[in-house]
């Protein structure tokens, strides 16, 4: 890690020091400022709030917003919602990993993309949903699908 | 404190008489929603058009004002843009709209015919949005006001009314008579298990410790249900007033409110409402001058549905992994810390500041004998108006999927509605006229839920339907007891079988007997409900499991082992479109040749029969039985014209 990034860790952390049952917001917040959670990173928060690795190896295997490997430049996140599963979300997963070559949960070697799915993003009305990069796309085709893929570099 | 610090009921009416008399009724208001849906659509862009477009043609300030709202419920015709006072409602507006919108309906009071909603029954136009079925219908007590509020800013809330159900409550009644009021009113939890709310707030106050916490479930994980998030971020206010009048009747002065991080939007509006309220006077300290202290924190959920149960989501607080543990003494009594905590779901919540307003007789004046108020639900799936519509208890099926859903898309027909999520059932279109409360969902074998409806056609596989709720299980299990992690597994691997033609007769009373294992014994909810999906599919549709396991057959043509597709040599036109569009290049022919899919590349994707013109409709899908071997020599069509 650069130091600029121990820094910016170091910050974060600061903010919760001294606050009881703060382990899962910290590590959200780090989540979002480093895409996933390091070694290191684990290591740093374990010395300087005194929070056995363990327990923050637990968590942050236990919840799904949090990444223990790097994940890619582009998130393409699939709804598996319900209304979204009547509506053909099987098909659309489908059609995508055709695209990307890669599985629910991987990253492209390349880590430009990482796929994942979603319990219910609660647009049900757009469904089937796929969101690239934080933008939603309603029911797109094929040749949708490449496009929006495509144009992510 | 801000320098707006109210420190009396005097003061609040005063500001509330301060802000009515800045707004004149007349005065044109022109509000975008800009729930998530919405936004989706682009809403955000109209919005800053719309007030850029205003500010163009003069019109901003004193003759015509733009506001962002929350969500409106009718996410099927988003964007909605609605125009106060004459309620003028535009549905699907896009960008290019705006001009038009401005000049002539701002401007010059016309309305656009073309931006108008139009009735599919009657083909009728409807200018007013109560004038449409799917709001006319509807009972909006708790989610009606969204659509005058810009939930950012809480002077629209204080206009409406806001926070005079705590004024009343802090200062017209003592906290017992708080209670004994939401216990008259009979109003049971919003969040899924339809525990009397008064109850609970009684056990957690009469539990022993000082410090005592109350707590908002946001966690809201049911796919399909997104009425929560919608009131949160819509109207803010109206569930902190809720909370902090729940705190002084139970007496805590230190409120959560637990809320998943993949709902941004509801977070910030959230920290907003929050901080406004601080400033206030409404939050922290002293409040309206009461001597009645109470805060507020906001904790993210990171993303585990079965954080949501009450004893797992109060060890998330904590900072732990969110599990569940034994309830052998409840939550109420000892939850956060091991202290007394009262946990309602949001809705819940909203709803507390109408009942302390009208009263507790008011509220048992609505609903059924069991079930009292109002209940919002999410309207989704394979029906016509998508969104969300609050309806009082005991309205039934039909009408809430009918006469407010505006039917099933595509003509299709109706065969099942799925309510309550993961832990529900399913209901067959024999129980249409049910009236929907508590209670009659129960009996059906189903439950209410969170309130997410999803509605199923002849296209949905009842079969796939279990199987997708048991894998949504699998995947969010905890873990921590055997009978849920490994019942559900066992469950889910003989649906799996099935859906992929391996079933066996013996199955179904396999899968009856370890539901009936994993729903005795599992530690918490999530366990004890899991078999609902199968169980219920079992009951009303076994004719759909035998044809599985038979015939090796999907009658809706979904489960995609067992279907295959084919084209139809007398109907095929040669037309190329899905030659050319097949992902994996497993269609032959050519021009004036009739196609042929290669059944060994064909991933049945189901583009092909997507693509296929239906005046031509050549392809078909097949369950069941053999695709006929292909035409020896490929036949050229002669084409018409």
């Amino acid at each position: 890690m650069t130091t600029d990034e121990i820094s910016r860790i170091d910050q974060i952390i600061d903010k919760y020091k001294g606050e009881e049952g703060i382990l899962i917001q910290l590590l959200l917040d780090i989540q979002q400022e480093l895409n996933w959670i390091p070694r290191e990173v684990a290591e740093r928060i374990s010395q300087r709030l005194n929070i056995p690795q363990s327990q923050i190896y637990r968590v942050a295997s236990f919840y799904t917003a949090m990444s223990l490997t790097p994940r890619g430049r582009h998130l393409v996140s699939v709804c598996m919602g319900t209304a979204c599963h009547v509506r053909g979300s099987p098909r659309l997963l489908d059609r995508i990993t055709d695209i990307l070559k890669i599985q629910p949960g991987e990253t492209s070697t390349d880590r430009r993309y990482t796929l994942n799915t979603v319990n219910c993003l609660g647009c049900c009305a757009m469904g089937p949903v796929v969101v690239v990069d934080g933008v939603y796309h309603s029911k797109p085709s094929t040749t949708d699908l490449r496009e929006i893929l495509e144009s992510a570099e | 404190m801000g320098n707006k610090g109210l420190s009396s009921v005097e003061e609040l009416e005063g500001l509330r008489k301060e802000i009515l008399s800045k707004r004149r009724p007349d005065k044109p208001v022109i509000t975008v929603c800009t729930g998530t849906a919405c936004q989706t659509y682009g809403s955000l862009e109209i919005y800053q058009k719309l007030a850029d477009q205003i500010k163009k043609q003069g019109l901003e300030g004193a003759v015509v004002e733009a506001k962002a709202t929350g969500c409106h419920g009718f996410c099927e015709q988003g964007p909605v843009v609605v125009i106060f006072p004459q309620e003028i409602c535009y549905v699907k507006v896009k960008l290019e709209d705006i001009p038009e919108i401005v000049s002539a309906t701002l401007d010059q009071g016309r309305v656009i015919e073309r931006l108008l909603y139009e009735d599919p029954v009657t083909g009728e136009k409807i200018t007013k949005d109560p004038d449409i079925p799917f709001y006319k219908n509807q009972m909006r007590l708790v989610f009606g006001n969204n659509r005058y509020i810009n939930p950012s800013e809480i002077d629209d809330y204080i206009a409406l009314g806001g926070y005079s159900a705590l004024s009343k409550a802090l200062f017209k009644m003592t906290p017992e008579q708080v209670l004994e009021e939401i216990k008259k009113s009979n109003l049971r939890g919003r969040g899924g298990g339809g525990f009397p709310t008064g109850i609970k707030w009684e056990t957690t106050r009469n539990a022993p410790g000082e410090i005592k916490y109350v707590i908002v479930n946001a966690d809201e994980g049911d796919p399909g249900a997104y009425m929560d998030r919608s009131l949160l971020e819509g109207n803010p206010h109206s569930v902190l007033e809720g909370l902090i009048i729940g705190a002084y009747a139970i007496g805590s002065s230190q409120g959560f409110v637990y809320v998943r991080q993949e709902y941004p939007l509801a977070v910030s509006n959230l920290n907003v409402a929050l901080k406004q309220a601080k400033e206030y006077g409404l939050l922290g300290e002293n409040i309206l001058g009461s001597g009645f202290d109470f805060d507020v924190k906001v904790h993210r959920g990171a993303g585990a549905f079965v954080s949501g149960e009450s004893s797992a989501l109060m060890t998330a607080i904590e900072g732990k992994v969110g599990e569940p543990r034994p309830k052998y003494i409840r939550t109420a009594v000892k939850g956060i810390w091991d202290r007394p905590s009262n946990l309602n779901n949001v809705e819940t919540w909203a709803t507390v500041p109408l009942i302390i307003n009208n009263g507790a007789d008011w509220f048992r004046g609505i609903g059924t004998e069991g079930s009292k108020g109002t209940k919002i639900f999410s309207l989704v799936g394979k029906v016509n108006n998508t969104g969300l519509v609050e309806v009082p208890m005991g309205m039934t099926l039909r009408e809430i999927i009918f006469n407010i859903g505006g039917g099933i898309r595509d003509g299709k027909k109706f065969k099942a509605v799925q309510t309550g999520g993961p832990s529900g059932g399913v209901i067959p279109e024999k129980f249409i006229d049910l009236p929907v409360d508590f209670d009659e969902l129960s009996k059906a074998g189903s439950m209410m839920g969170s309130g997410g409806m999803i509605v199923m056609d002849e296209d949905t596989c009842m079969v796939d339907t279990a199987r997708y709720f048991l894998n949504f299980l699998a995947n969010e299990s905890c873990g921590k007891c055997v009978p849920c992690r490994e019942g559900i597994k066992q469950m889910l691997d003989i649906l799996t079988d099935i859906t992929e033609g391996r079933g066996e007769k013996k199955d179904i009373e396999l899968l009856e007997e370890v539901a009936a294992t994993v729903k005795d014994f599992s530690l918490c909810a999530l366990g004890t409900t899991a078999p609902n999906p199968v169980l219920s599919t079992l009951k009303y549709f076994r004719d759909e499991y035998l044809a599985h396991i038979e015939q090796k057959r999907c009658p809706a043509y979904v489960c995609k082992p067992l279907i295959s597709y084919y084209i139809d040599p007398e109907k095929c036109q040669a037309c190329m479109i899905c030659l050319r569009q097949c992902p994996v290049g497993a269609i032959s022919g050519g021009k004036n040749q009739i196609h042929v899919i290669d059944q060994t590349k064909c991933t049945k994707c189901n583009t092909c029969f997507e693509v296929c013109p239906p005046r031509f409709s050549a392809v078909r899908r097949l369950s069941g039985e053999p695709v006929p071997p292909p035409v020896k020599d490929r036949v050229l069509v002669r084409r018409k014209g």
